[in-house]
């Protein structure tokens, strides 16, 4: 809501400036969006008397004026407005001045004829055209016939005064109007405040014989109406059009802007009827029957439900309670008497209405967050008294009231000692006392014990921490004292798992990948893809858009998603990891499962080429040295392995293992395959995913100091052929099993299958190492023990020693 | 020729030649040339036989000391010669040192993981502790338990994620302190927690919203918690993350699960307060929210409020790294371009 400064200060003499008037604001009571002075940056913008209008020679829409603007000469200023006519009062922007958007104007000719400035707009001296009256939205705008030419137009217009925009919050509905600004500020700079009281001038009959109420008090625990016959329907003063244009509202006409002039002051919605148009004098208040229809004011054209509340003549709904009254039953410029609605409605309808209607109004906002419904009778006063001093109007005697249910005022007790407990202070009960006073809250002392009685008003201040909040803003939170809690010590340590968590990407980054955060939130396909155990599918009720629709159940297709975003942009060697949750789901539960993963993928080369040394593509065997790394640091208890897998739809199926603990299966490394690879728009690209938790939970080795033997070891290589078929894994077992108690290490350093061995068979070599902790070993001893595995290695796995 | 003059003689020729050698080989010919046993310095000792017992010592000892000199200077040279080589050697060696080093593969944190884990250490150090809970959340903890009823107006304040009528993404990470206040028992000392994690709001991603992010909330739940210590509190925390140049204020606002509730800015660190673009002028940025814990919250997790109170904060990572580092686009974060994430690598 923007307030006017100059308003505030009709009511309060605070002697700030807009901008420390903002501040203040924003630090005790609500956020400020900004300042804004409507006249800033604009120049030489003044008052001009058209003295003649000619046409153009040579235009069919351009008009030469002469015009008076408080000089000795008049300016002859070109101008193509269709509204302008001789004698009227204009906006002329001199040669040399700034017009909004900073542009200059400047003596220039159009279509060979001199003119000197320009006359504007309101639009082009800065004006939203939201505000702008119709009747001059599209040309020129006229100002008031004892203008002054040669004035500045800033004071006609009210573009002098300073708007501060408060952005509320939703529990401070009683900001929403000026009455309620002014009760905040005049406790915010302890200064006493007199609010106007209406004093309505009523004549004419009773208002019980024209119009009866039937009112469902749950839906409007309070609804009145004030009725106003023989009204003048015209433009509004000039002071109320720029009240109203200064809030963002446009001027429209004396008897809509009445209404909306004394929302701004009292905070109060009010709805004005033609109610010549009621259909009959009982007016209801109910709800819609499912499928009636309504067209409001905007012309928009509304399916009821049942949950709407209506306004209703005998015969149809009028006006969407609390949200936007209905074309029908309009104020229009024919309108001879009007019905003045004040009313309170029960916020949580008028908050489904506006969200089912898409109809956010200034008058559902304020119900929403709660007007002040002690006030609900001054505010259909005010509205009275004017539409009698503004429009002519003969205000009925009375007032018909649907219900009256106004509510009781808050009563809250609380201890000094609490207050100071809480906001770790050191006020005196008559600080607190004066505080709460100043807001006008009533105070009842008993030794350490305050009953505050907290105006209607203030609906949001319910219990003893609300009233805290009272005191502290007043109060200032720059004058809290800074501590900080102390009490009990606790510990502050990371969980095993925490810290198994940090470990892993320690690790993974040491290894040369980087950390990647991607959407958990993907689209079906991505999460059903690389998945590692059957699971339905968790899909989002209402997502904003199909990519990001479903739950993913692996990490790797949002990574491969971030290698996708790379590639596209010319990034071709990515190596990425990333941690994070993948949710699988049983059917027939609704909530998912959470499951920590960690998964890395590379693509392009993790050492690119430099001038020493040419790049090396990623393959399975560079993946395969990070996994063991990281599964070494980790420190799982159990042996890992990697075992084939061909199976999985998304990967290589040659080039692809299950990575195993202790024979159970923790996750997969391998080739993305070329297919799925192709689809994500990538090159070839090496994932792993693992299960972290399980990770987690496995039982781990701990640091243990081993004796490093001061004897020498001793190495023997072996090279054989063997089958195509037999692994690596296979032979090494082997040699584990047979190596005899002196073998330390077994170390693959070859392994060859091209033209030099036969088909069907391959070539490998390892190293031995052997070595005694106790003593020095001898020649005979590695010997014979080399002997034996050698002939083990020939009888069981068939193979040729070279 | 007396045997002296032969020896001064031969001393003479001897290191002059050993001056000529060029190389190790001619040195070591020169030496035995010289000193071998078939040299000019043993043909001498042995005609000292013909010497009276008087001279023989004292040119047995002059011949010694020929001897001596000689082998030293034949030493001096061999190692002039040797540095000669490995000088040469070391010479053609060279290389030109401001080539670039050989690049090793280097994995870095993600900006903001290294803003949580900051974050976290700092509250460690304070005796936290770190509680992350489930990102798929029951409306009853995320909302319900938070003061936020069903129909409470501030729910449209977030737009949520929902999974079903009750399960939903959790919008905010608060709902774990929920959890952990159910469960806590307060005979064992204070609830202090901080939960980091991922959040998730029905949101269009855009250059400063993202339907997903992160959030880090922090709770202390004792006998005696005033406000002042949260104003401290957030104190710390932005003089960890922004440096102690900055200052913390701190202005009323609004959530249903403190009361009172205040959000908190910063001093602008693209003006230190003096006022700029960024912080529209104003030398201030908000940076989180807070409050005193509702009584409401307490109650429904079983704490009684008028024996316990405290206080609550919650800060996104994302907007922090945003403003500290000028990143325009909170998109980057979760795009993961290997330039962007390359950006965040100093540690020092
Ligand atoms: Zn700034």
């Amino acid at each position: 809501m923007k307030i006017s400064y100059n308003w505030i200060n009709e009511y309060l003499d605070l002697n700030v400036s807009p901008a420390d008037l903002a501040e203040k604001i924003e630090r005790t009571s609500v956020e400020v969006d900004g300042v804004t002075q409507p006249s800033a940056g604009l120049k030489k913008i003044v008052v001009g008397h058209v003295l003649s209008v000619e046409m153009h020679p040579d235009s069919d829409h351009l008009h030469i004026c002469q015009i008076d603007v408080g000089e000795d000469e008049p300016l002859q200023i070109v101008c193509g407005a269709p509204n302008i006519a001789k004698d009227q009062n204009v906006i002329v922007a001199l040669p040399g001045s700034r017009i909004a958007g900073n542009v200059k104007i400047k003596k220039s000719k159009m279509r060979g004829v001199p003119s000197a400035g320009m006359v504007c707009a309101l639009q082009e001296i800065g004006f939203s055209e939201d505000v702008v009256p119709k009747e001059y939205v599209d040309g020129i705008y006229v100002l008031p016939a004892d203008a002054t030419p040669g004035d500045e137009v800033y004071d006609y217009l009210g573009m002098n005064d300073s708007l501060i925009d408060l952005d509320v919050t939703p529990n401070r509905g009683d900001m929403l109007s000026l009455n309620g600004t002014l009760h905040d500020l005049a406790a915010i700079y302890d200064q006493p405040v007199e609010l106007d009281q209406p004093n309505v001038k009523e004549s004419g009959a009773a208002i019980d014989s024209e119009l009866t109420l039937h009112v469902d008090a749950d839906l409007a625990p309070q609804y009145r109406m004030r009725l106003v016959k023989q009204v003048k329907i015209a433009p509004s003063p000039m002071w109320l059009q720029i009240r109203l244009w200064n809030a963002g509202y446009r001027p429209i006409n004396n008897v809509v802007d009445i209404t909306n002039y004394i929302m701004l002051k009292y905070g109060q919605p009010l709805h004005a009827f033609d109610y010549d148009k009621f259909d009959g004098q009982d007016v209801y208040v109910r709800t819609a029957t499912a499928g009636e229809p309504l067209t409001t004011l905007d012309e928009g054209e509304h399916e009821l439900t049942d949950q709407d509340i209506v306004i209703a003549d005998s015969n149809r709904p009028i006006g969407l309670a609390g949200v936007m009254g209905g074309l029908d039953a309009a104020i229009t410029n024919q309108t001879k008497t009007v019905a003045i609605e004040a009313a309170v409605f029960e916020h949580d309808h008028i908050r489904k209405a506006a969200q089912r209607h898409n109809l956010h109004t200034d008058a559902s906002q304020r119900f929403e967050r709660g007007v002040n419904q002690a006030g609900v009778q001054d505010a259909l006063d005010a509205a009275a008294q004017l539409m009698n001093e503004l429009a002519d109007g003969a205000v009925q005697t009375g007032t018909a009231v649907g219900s009256d249910n106004e509510p009781e005022p808050a009563v809250i007790t609380i201890s000094m000692g609490h207050i100071n407990a809480v906001l770790g202070t050191d006020l005196t009960q008559a600080q607190v006392i004066h505080i709460l006073q100043s807001l006008e809250f009533t105070v009842m002392a008993e030794g350490d014990t305050l009953t505050v009685t907290v105006p209607v008003r203030r609906n949001d201040i319910h219990i003893p921490a609300d009233l805290l909040e009272e005191v502290a803003r007043i109060y200032g939170y720059d004058e809290l004292p800074t501590t900080l809690p102390t009490g009990r010590m606790t510990m502050g340590t990371l969980t095993t798992a925490q810290k198994l968590m940090r470990a892993t990407r320690h690790s993974l980054e040491g290894l040369g990948l980087n950390q990647a955060i991607s959407y958990a939130l993907t689209t079906e396909d991505k999460a059903k893809m690389f998945t590692m155990q059957a699971s339905e599918i968790t899909k989002l009720a209402w997502p904003m858009s199909v990519d990001h629709a479903v739950l993913r159940m692996n990490v790797i297709t949002g990574l491969l998603d971030d290698i996708a975003y790379n590639t596209a942009r010319k990034v071709k060697d990515v190596a990425l990891y990333e941690q994070g949750r993948v949710f699988y789901r049983e059917d027939g539960n609704d909530r998912p499962s959470e499951e920590e993963h960690i998964a890395g993928v590379i693509t392009g080369t993790l050492m690119p080429a430099g001038w020493n040394q040419p790049a090396q593509a990623v393959d399975f065997f560079q993946m395969k040295g990070i996994v063991e790394a990281y599964l070494q640091d980790m420190a799982v208890n159990g042996d890992v392995s990697f075992v084939a897998n061909s199976e999985m739809p998304e990967m290589h199926p040659g080039r692809t293992a299950d990575v195993l603990v202790h024979g159970h299966r923790i996750g997969f490394i391998g080739q993305v395959h070329p297919s799925i690879a192709k689809q994500f728009k990538i090159g070839a690209t090496y994932v792993f995913e693992l299960n972290l938790q399980a990770i987690i939970d496995m039982p781990k080795q701990e640091n243990q100091y081993d004796l490093i033997s001061r004897y020498p070891a001793i190495t023997r290589d072996i090279a054989m052929l063997v089958s195509d078929e037999t692994t690596n894994e296979e032979i090494m077992a082997l040699i584990d099993k047979r190596g005899g108690a002196y073998l330390q290490s077994v170390k693959l350093f070859d392994v060859y299958d091209g033209v030099k061995v036969p088909k069907g068979k391959k070539s490998l070599a390892y190293t031995l190492t052997y070595q005694d902790k106790q003593g020095t070993l001898v020649d005979d001893k590695v010997n014979q023990a080399f002997d034996k595995v050698t002939q083990r290695l020939e009888d069981d796995l068939d193979a040729e020693i070279r | 020729m007396s045997l002296k003059d032969k020896l001064d003689e031969l001393q003479q020729r001897g290191l002059a030649e050993i001056k000529k050698s060029n190389d190790l080989k001619d040195v070591n010919q020169v030496r035995v040339s010289l000193l071998g046993k078939k040299g000019p310095i043993t043909e001498v000792l042995r005609g000292m036989r013909d010497l009276n017992a008087d001279e023989r010592p004292k040119v047995g000892a002059f011949a010694n000391k020929v001897r001596d000199e000689l082998t030293a200077a034949l030493e001096q040279r061999r190692e002039e010669l040797e540095r000669a080589v490995l000088n040469a050697r070391l010479a053609k060696e060279a290389i030109d040192v401001t080539l670039p080093g050989t690049p090793v593969a280097k994995g870095e944190p993600h900006v903001i993981q290294q803003i949580i884990d900051q974050i976290e250490d700092l509250f460690l150090g304070m005796g936290y502790q770190v509680l992350n809970g489930p990102e798929v959340e029951e409306d009853k903890y995320n909302f319900e338990m938070m003061n936020l009823p069903k129909n409470h107006p501030a729910r449209d304040m977030q737009d949520t994620f929902y999974i079903t009528k009750e399960i939903l993404m959790r919008t905010q990470t608060s709902p774990m302190q929920a959890r952990t206040l159910e469960k806590h028992d307060f005979s064992q000392g204070p609830l202090k927690m901080i939960s980091p994690g991922v959040v998730y709001r029905r949101d269009t991603d855009d250059p400063t919203h993202s339907h997903q992010f992160h959030q880090v909330e922090g709770l202390v739940i004792d006998k005696h918690v005033t406000m002042a210590d949260l104003k401290g509190t957030l104190q710390v925390l932005a003089h960890e993350l922004f440096g102690d140049k900055f200052d913390v204020r701190l202005r009323p606002s609004y959530f249903p699960f403190t009361e009172p509730s205040v959000e908190a800015d910063i001093t602008c660190f693209n003006c230190g307060g003096k006022g700029c673009g960024v912080c529209k002028n104003t030398g201030w940025i908000e940076v989180l929210g807070a409050g005193m814990v509702h009584p409401n919250v307490l109650k429904m997790a079983g704490v009684d409020p008028d024996v316990y109170g405290g206080f609550a904060f919650g800060v996104g990572p994302d907007r922090f790294a945003m403003l500290k580092y000028g990143v325009d686009d909170i998109r980057n974060f979760y795009l993961n371009d290997v330039r962007f994430l390359k950006q965040f690598t100093k540690k020092g």
